[in-house]
């Protein structure tokens, strides 16, 4: 499926691996727990490796882990569970992470404005459909009253 | 009185479109139902019994007579002809059509009003005292900061989806009109031992289900602290507020949960990583109190005193200069209540006619603004002593001149059973019941300072846990029932009312009232309010007597 990147429509590359399942080739993401777990055999992984945060993953927990990560993934359990909007608030202003920031999972397109606007610069909606809904969202607002992280 | 520049016009159009899209796709069936009450709610629209209804923001209270003439046209054009004034300074609609919604925020914008973030869990209206910037006891204005504030609130990309609502009130006065212990988060303006003034920050406060006072996180802040301190609360609140029970969601849980220790040092310690990169510079400061400065009082207005003989020869007129007027911090003019709790109407409610006529009273009066106050009335807060009764008679013709503020009949009502889907019991049927029953004025003066708060359900929307009296409307297996609470405040003296005894059957509650109001008469000292006597003899007399017959 493809996603939205720096407002551009790409193809992914990327594979989430559960915990429970084989590592397989290419670039791809795990949990926390499946980061600290299995470090030692991830960091001979032959693609790029990337994490998948959760609400609930601790800040410092995540901050002490992005050595070698080119990807943090915000994964939406719930569109009205806020907190991930503070993980990429500290990722990118707190811990200097430059890497790509995603919002997955259940997020609506109308919350992207405010995604990109804490961080988050890629986007794999729920749907295929809501491709051309985040693409255009993102230009909700032309102005705003806060710093932005953008 | 703030005036937008072109980044807040901007910004209220934007949202405009924004939403009128939403609400297209949301017709169309792109958004679900779900995602699109969430969208809604962030623009005022709830789903009510009857219709939607539409909750307008009143920054801090403040409207200007513009904006009354639109709150007028629109209650003609888009709904039944009135609109109501809430607890939160806002303004309601209630039976607007959701398909025009979008241009009803689009007639807004046009006087620099909007609906943003009037529901929904995020930052709300935040709210202030009604008499700023004009009461004889202010340390300082509060509504720069309360417009400082309500910029840094609206669309702030962080903290739109918090675990719960989130309310926020500003008092500049030694005098809390404000509530402010009763908030998510409560700013005092103080000064500190150097004779510069900053904040006292209380944190924790609610009502609703579990009512707390808010406790002191920070006895002093420095202003240029102010939006960081806040970013600091709400940050630590995003992320650790409970999200897995909405009753248990609020602020206060999460202080009460983790003790104030605890969540102050973890406030602190964020704090301390933002405070230098986010100052709020005096230029800011000083630019925003630029457009709250004083009118243009007429000098020595104090000399014309004909209003002290019109009071003599108008024993009605002086009764309502007595309790609906008060005292000005320049000599020869007065802040004016208008009553919105005449008795045949229910409290807060305000028709199309009388906000077209309050907004030409306005212009001619008090400078073209008019204020909303936490207790459901309006105020025109700069009048000049000499139109003082030219302005009675005014507001008597229409029917805003009841002389009862601040007395038993000046009810803070919620909407209830009538019109909300949350209510459990009906509220303003009561209102009107109990005013029918305290139908001699002289009574109710006699009464004196007698705040009663009714609520039909315990959501609280009309505070009452801090009413003198509370009446909270109950479900009892589908009859309405009501509890009673005696001896709260939300004022410097903040507490929560005790609760009288078992609830008392609809038919039972006027009369339950009014047998308080007989045991305050009969057993009162001297002069002797009566929050300072149930504080002094606590419920049991009272209980006595409302129980005797059961």
């Amino acid at each position: 499926m493809q996603i939205v990147k720096d407002n551009q429509l790409i193809d992914n590359s990327w594979k989430y691996v559960a915990d429970d399942a084989e590592l397989v080739d290419g670039d791809i993401t795990i949990s926390l727990l499946r980061w600290e777990k299995d470090h030692q055999q991830l960091l001979a992984h032959e693609g790029k490796l990337g994490l998948r945060i959760a609400p609930n993953d601790s800040v410092d927990e995540m901050a002490a882990n992005l050595k070698g990560i080119d990807l943090v993934e915000l994964d939406f359990p719930d569109f009205a569970d806020g907190r991930l909007f503070s993980h990429a608030w500290y990722l990118r202003s707190r811990f200097g992470y430059q890497g790509e920031i995603r919002a997955t999972g259940h997020f609506m397109p109308d919350q992207v404005f405010y995604l990109s606007r804490v961080g988050v610069n890629a986007f794999a909606p729920e749907k295929v459909e809501y491709l051309p809904f985040v693409l255009t969202n993102l230009n909700d607002f032309t102005v705003e009253y806060q710093n932005s992280i953008n | 009185m703030y005036q937008y520049n072109d980044i807040d016009q901007t910004l209220v159009d934007e949202r405009v479109a924004q939403f009128r899209r939403q609400t297209e796709q949301y017709l169309k069936g792109e958004i679900s139902e779900d995602e699109f009450r969430a969208l809604r709610l962030r623009n005022g629209l709830y789903v009510q019994i009857h219709a939607p209804m539409l909750r307008v923001a009143g920054p801090y209270g403040l409207f200007n007579a513009t904006q009354f003439r639109k709150l007028a046209h629109i209650a003609r054009t888009y709904d039944k002809n009135y609109c109501h004034f809430t607890t939160r300074q806002n303004v309601q609609f209630n039976w607007p059509k959701l398909e025009e919604v979008p241009d009803i925020l689009a007639e807004l914008a046009t006087v620099q009003m909007h609906a943003i973030q009037t529901s929904g869990n995020c930052m709300r209206n935040t709210t202030s005292d009604h008499l700023a910037g004009v009461s004889i006891d202010e340390i300082e204005d509060p509504r720069p900061y309360c417009e400082i504030i309500r910029q840094w609130t609206t669309l702030h990309p962080e903290f739109d989806y918090l675990p719960r609502k989130f309310k926020m009130a500003v008092s500049g006065s030694v005098h809390d009109r404000a509530a402010t212990q009763f908030h998510d988060i409560g700013l005092h303006l103080v000064k500190n031992d150097a004779g510069e003034v900053g904040f006292k920050v209380l944190v924790g406060g609610g009502l609703g289900r579990t009512p707390v006072i808010g406790q002191v996180i920070k006895p002093y802040l420095e202003k240029k602290h102010l939006l960081s301190y806040l970013e600091a609360i709400l940050r630590i609140y995003n992320l650790f507020g409970r999200r897995d029970n909405k009753y248990k969601a609020r602020i206060k849980i999460l202080v009460k949960e983790s003790g104030l220790a605890k969540f102050s040092a973890l406030v602190e310690n964020e704090w301390l990583h933002l405070r230098d990169s986010n100052e709020l510079s005096d230029a800011r400061i000083n630019a925003i109190k630029a457009q709250f400065t004083p009118p243009a009082y007429i000098n020595n207005a104090d000399i014309d005193t004909s209003f002290i003989d019109q009071q003599q020869e108008h024993k009605a007129f002086a009764t309502w200069v007595k309790f609906n007027t008060t005292a000005h911090k320049t000599a020869g003019y007065r802040a004016v209540f208008l009553s919105l709790k005449a008795p045949d109407v229910a409290p807060g409610d305000v028709t199309d006619f009388q906000l077209d006529a309050v907004a030409d009273l306005a212009d001619k009066y008090s400078f073209g603004e008019i204020r909303s106050t936490h207790r459901q009335n309006l105020i025109l807060a700069d009048v000049n002593q000499a139109d003082l009764f030219t302005l009675w008679q005014q507001l008597v013709s229409l029917n805003l001149a009841t002389p009862n503020i601040g007395t038993v009949t000046d009810m803070i009502c919620c909407p209830g059973l009538d019109f909300c889907s949350l209510a459990n019991a009906g509220s303003i049927g009561i209102a009107k019941e109990i005013n029918e029953a305290l139908d001699d004025i002289d009574y109710i003066h006699d009464i004196g300072d007698l705040k009663i708060n009714m609520s039909g359900c315990m959501n609280g929307c009309a505070h009452q846990s801090v009413g003198h009296i509370g009446i909270l409307g109950v479900d009892k297996k589908g009859t309405e029932w009501y509890q009673i609470t005696l001896g709260g405040s939300s004022e410097n003296d903040a507490a929560i009312g005790d609760r009288l005894g078992p609830a008392v059957a609809k038919d039972q509650i006027t009369k339950a009232i009014t047998t308080i109001l007989d045991v305050y008469i009969k057993n009162r000292l001297n002069d002797e309010p009566f929050l300072t006597m149930v504080n002094r003899v606590g419920v049991t007399p009272f209980k006595e007597q409302v129980y005797a017959d059961s």
